[in-house]
């Protein structure tokens, strides 16, 4: 067992806004200047839609992530001498329309306009050329299913769906969104340390934070293609790619990352898992159907004296143990499992849950007494998102993964509708207990970790101890990680 | 005199800025080590242009390169006319083909928008310097029949006499003046190379084909605690 720790996420997605503040906050930290205006290392689209970058999950298109070849895993892109072969073009790559161009606009103008008989309008410019340019796509062009036709209508995840289903979804009068906010997920087998040529990219022992060296970094721009998600992104005035850094410099001096510090729904939890990392290349090779579970099962009890005995083997500090045991993703993931990875299809072992969102769910009155559609199970095999497509989104396109969280999601709706309404049949509460297979406690305590917490209890950073930290240079056979993100020089071209 | 400082002065300048800086730009900026790519702003006209331009500059390079460090061996390989004629004229297509892939790279940079507000002036030098090269490669092999033969008896015994320190200037003064040209560039270029994004073709990264897929950083001593 070669046991190791992981900072990881969840997103309740119950409780997404849309109000992009976490993308803001992200953006006004990390991104703000010259060649990142485009990068939204954090950002939230709406779903059904295409995403940002449009398509992103369609990797005919784009080949990110994983595919198992024979017996072996090996990247979407192809294997290692032909991506080296395609150094000099990378096919695959999205180029900046797939995102959008960055643009202002001439403000000046507004004040400079000599005096005359037409309002002086500001024209939008682009950030790149600085020339005029017509705005056709922005980093969330798509919210709240503007121009569904288009975007909706061309989600990755609909479009395999069958005829009926999509009119279904489409109907207007059941017409149906949520939002999905995306950040790097630091996965276990991360498909852009495996596609970096230079060795750029890589995983912290300590706390599974990957970051790209930007001293390392060469611009061969293979990472931007190898993760499925999209989440490195080249910064076209630098010639280096950059990702979420899962603002590790904040996390080192105790403060949460800026997108979960600033998220007004309070959706964001953080904390620490433990998995056995010479487990990563079998659970990657699983089935697509497999992989949700797996994925679950490879996340170690923090409890088990057993657990607790290798941890401390592999060296991992006692504090950071305690905070394993407080981590608040552990419950959502592995005790209570009712968050699920993004695409585990794509093989990279995301470690970003999301608790899929509880929809509304058809209801009906008889004799003052709110009943759920005859049996909550019809309901939820008629939900007003196909249980297929939110099963292509977190499960790896397994319905029954799907199916078991939302049966706990209504069972703690259920249970708390009755504590606070007190109008439904209480032999119905205690039938939706029972086949989410849950007890009153646990309910009790997913409502209050759901509703009812503080910004200490929803987001557990580990001590990360720079104080025992290696300096660069101080052994560099050993610690050659240089300066991870930090350079101690302006990112710009002096050559 | 012009001719030795040509030729048997400036190539050993040359060299020795290019070591000396490029060294010193790896030392103490590394950041600025990168191939500057600009695929991510416009990706059709650059496949046209990057990957024929690549594969067959390495080529040519590789044949420069062999017949310098070999010469007796490359010329009992030219030695039959079957072989000569072969590589005359897979030279001269490569070539060609150079010259073509530089001026789509050129045009490219000129033509879009986006590829222009990323390039620096030392860009355009290099691109100039590049076109140069290449188009005064394929005027000699055009003008100056079986170059792969004369190359060993005249530039091969003048690089080496560099090499060893007694530079002979002999073998290039009497050469044509586009020869001369060729020859100048060529350590144009490896003067420019530390000064420019050319520093990415030491940052071949061949190493990945060895290593394991995932990297991991430990950065504390991973003690028994
Ligand atoms: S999500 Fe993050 S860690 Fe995973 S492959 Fe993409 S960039 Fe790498
Ligand atoms: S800040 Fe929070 S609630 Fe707002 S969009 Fe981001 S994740 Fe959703």
């Amino acid at each position: 067992m070669n046991i190791r720790a992981q900072v990881s996420s969840v997103f309740h997605l119950d409780k997404c806004i849309g109000c992009h503040t976490c993308s803001i906050a992200c953006k006004n930290i990390w991104t703000d200047r010259k060649g990142a205006e485009y990068m939204w290392w954090n950002n939230v689209e709406t779903k059904p839609g295409t995403g940002y970058p449009t398509k992103w999950e369609d990797q005919k298109q784009y080949k990110g992530g994983w595919e198992k070849a024979g017996s072996d895993l090996q990247l979407k892109m192809g294997n290692k001498s032909a991506l080296l072969g395609r150094i000099f073009h990378n096919p695959d790559l999205p180029t900046m329309d797939d995102y959008y161009e960055p643009f202002t606009f001439k403000y000046q103008d507004l004040t400079n306009a000599p005096a005359g008989d037409d309002q002086p309008t500001a024209r939008p410019v682009s950030m790149v050329s600085g020339k005029p340019m017509k705005i056709e796509a922005g980093p969330n062009w798509d919210d709240d299913l503007s121009g569904s036709n288009i975007y909706a209508a061309n989600d990755p995840g609909v479009v395999q769906l069958s005829e009926e289903e999509q009119q279904q979804m489409f109907a207007i009068e059941k017409m149906v969104m949520f939002y999905l906010p995306r950040i790097c997920n630091h996965c276990l087998n991360a498909g852009c340390v495996a596609g970096c040529p230079s060795g750029a990219i890589y995983k912290r022992g300590e706390d599974g934070i990957v970051l790209i060296s930007q001293d390392k970094c060469r611009g061969w721009r293979m990472c931007v293609s190898a993760c499925p998600y999209k989440k490195t992104y080249y910064g076209w005035s630098t010639g280096k790619s950059e990702k979420c850094i899962l603002c590790y410099p904040r996390q080192e001096a105790g403060e949460a990352p800026g997108c979960f510090h600033s998220c007004v729904g309070r959706i964001r939890y953080l904390g620490v898992l433990l998995y056995d990392a010479d487990r990563i290349e079998a659970v990657a090779k699983l089935e697509d159907k497999e992989l949700a579970a797996a994925q679950r099962e490879m996340i170690l009890d923090p409890f088990d004296p057993e657990v607790i005995a290798a941890a401390k083997k592999a060296g991992i500090a006692t504090a950071v143990m305690d905070a394993a045991r407080k981590s608040p993703t552990y419950k959502f993931v592995k005790e209570w499992g009712i968050a699920l990875p993004l695409h585990p299809e794509f093989r990279t072992l995301p470690m970003l849950f999301y608790v899929p969102p509880l929809l509304p769910i058809l209801s009906k009155e008889q004799q003052g007494v709110q009943k759920l559609a005859d049996d909550f199970f019809t309901s939820l095999e008629q939900a007003r998102l196909p249980l297929k497509y939110l099963a292509g989104l977190f499960a790896g396109g397994n319905e029954e993964e799907i199916k078991a969280v939302y049966r706990k999601l209504i069972a703690v709706r259920i249970q708390r509708r009755n504590v606070t309404v007190g109008d439904l049949d209480n032999a119905e509460v205690d039938k939706a207990r029972e086949i989410a297979g849950l007890s009153t406690e646990t309910i009790e305590a997913i409502f209050r970790m759901t509703s009812l917490t503080s910004i200490k209890q929803r987001i557990v950073i580990p001590p990360m101890l720079r104080e025992q930290a290696i300096e660069a240079g101080m052994d560099p056979e050993a610690y050659k990680q240089e300066m991870g993100f930090g350079s101690r020089k302006a990112p710009k071209r002096r050559w | 005199m012009i001719d030795m400082i040509l030729f048997g002065v400036f190539p050993y300048v040359a060299v020795a800025l290019a070591v000396a800086v490029g060294i010193y730009r790896y030392c103490f900026d590394r950041y600025s080590y990168s191939s500057q790519s600009s695929q991510f702003l416009e990706s059709r006209a650059l496949f046209w242009g990057s990957v024929p331009w690549h594969y067959a500059i390495l080529l040519v390079l590789l044949a420069h390169l062999l017949a310098f460090l070999f010469p007796a061996a490359w010329g009992t390989l030219l030695g039959a006319p079957g072989r000569l004629y072969l590589l005359e004229v897979s030279g001269m297509v490569l070539g060609v083909v150079t010259c073509i892939a530089m001026l789509v790279l050129i045009f490219r940079r000129a033509a879009n928008d986006r590829v222009s507000a990323v390039t620096t002036r030392v860009d355009w030098l290099l691109l100039v310097a590049l076109l140069v090269q290449v188009a005064t490669g394929v005027f000699i092999a055009i003008s100056m029949r079986w170059g792969g033969f004369w190359y060993v008896h005249t530039v091969s015994p003048w690089l080496w006499s560099l090499v060893s320190f007694s530079p002979n200037v002999d073998y290039l003064a009497s050469m044509p003046f586009v020869v001369k040209l060729h020859a100048v560039n060529a350590f144009f270029l490896v003067a420019l190379f530390p000064f420019s994004r050319l520093v990415h073709v030491v940052s071949i990264p061949l190493a990945y084909i060895a290593r394991p897929y995932q990297l991991v950083v430990w950065y504390r001593q991973r003690k028994q605690v």
